[in-house]
């Protein structure tokens, strides 16, 4: 079982009473209703589906209830690290081990597939 | 003739679990879902008679009425001796959103030398009395169920779910019960 460390619990509780909330730091636009329909298209629909890091908004569904942020690998499923609603990307080479840096990507893996 | 709505309880009567962890049912108690901001808690607090706590998984008890910290700025208020508690926080004075949920939940109390492993037959808390002490409450999961779980003595968890969800909720709990030994 996943433990994900809630910033308002501050602890770790198991995965079961969270729900993933799609991608964080998502700028909604202000312009909305001259937007063109492609460019609200990319806005609302188009995501970048990182294979990696990735950060995203996770809710504590059946606990506290609020919605934080959450960077995290998409190739390990670790979590890196949590942090509250609002705040900005955290540093992550900060955070990260050096021996864990080495994520699997995208060009290291398959960009060269013949 | 007056047509009279009778209310049913949805556990009325329920009594199970093992020698280890007993089960029964909560007599009827008021519940408040109470929602407020920082700047609010001690005017509600005045009102209520009870320290609204603010530190996550922490109630404040006394006199048969218990506040259980649920969210940053979310509360479950329950009185055993049904008093009025929408009038008491409407007598508040600050901003505050307050809904009368008495009927909406019920509650299963688990007692006994084995209430912990019953409780963690669904729940994957810690539930140990370091991690999760007297005192201790939480929103949680039991199986597919949402519930909140308080820990009135170290033998005993007050097992709290919408009605609804009694049946399942105090199914599960009766077989984790039995799990937990006679
Ligand atoms: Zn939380």
């Amino acid at each position: 079982m996943l433990l994900i460390y809630c910033p308002y619990c501050e602890e770790e509780r198991s995965e079961l009473e969270f729900r993933q909330a799609g991608d964080a730091h998502i700028a909604r636009p202000t312009n909305m209703t001259e937007m063109t329909d492609e460019e609200f298209e990319a806005f609302f629909f188009l995501r970048d589906n990182v294979k990696g890091l990735t950060y995203e908004r996770w809710r504590h569904l059946n606990g506290c209830g609020r919605f934080f942020n959450a960077a995290r690998d998409t190739v390990s499923d670790k979590f890196v690290t949590t942090y509250k609603a609002g705040l900005p990307k955290p540093d992550i080479s900060a955070l990260r081990p050096a021996t864990e840096a080495t994520v699997e990507t995208y060009e290291a893996t398959e960009s060269n597939a013949k | 003739m007056a047509d009279l709505a009778t209310r049913t309880l949805p556990l009325s009567g329920f009594h199970g679990g093992s020698g280890a962890a007993s089960l029964s049912a909560a007599a009827p108690a008021t519940r408040l879902s109470l929602r407020a901001k920082a700047d609010a808690v001690s005017a509600l607090s005045l009102a209520l008679g009870l320290s609204l706590p603010t530190r996550p998984k922490t109630s404040a008890s006394g006199h048969g009425r218990h506040a259980l910290w649920l969210g940053p700025d979310e509360w479950l208020i329950i009185d055993e001796n049904g008093a009025d508690m929408m009038g008491a926080v409407a007598s508040s004075g600050v901003l505050h959103s307050a809904t009368d949920i008495s009927h909406r939940n019920t509650a299963v109390i688990v007692k006994g030398r084995g209430a912990e492993v019953a409780v963690n037959g669904g729940c994957p808390q810690d539930l140990s009395l370091a991690v999760f002490p007297v005192g201790a409450c939480s929103r949680t999961v039991l199986g597919k169920a949402e519930v909140v779980l308080l820990r009135t003595a170290e033998d005993t968890f007050r097992v709290e779910c919408w009605r609804s969800f009694a049946p399942y909720v105090s199914g599960l709990l009766n077989e984790a019960a039995e799990d937990a030994g006679n």
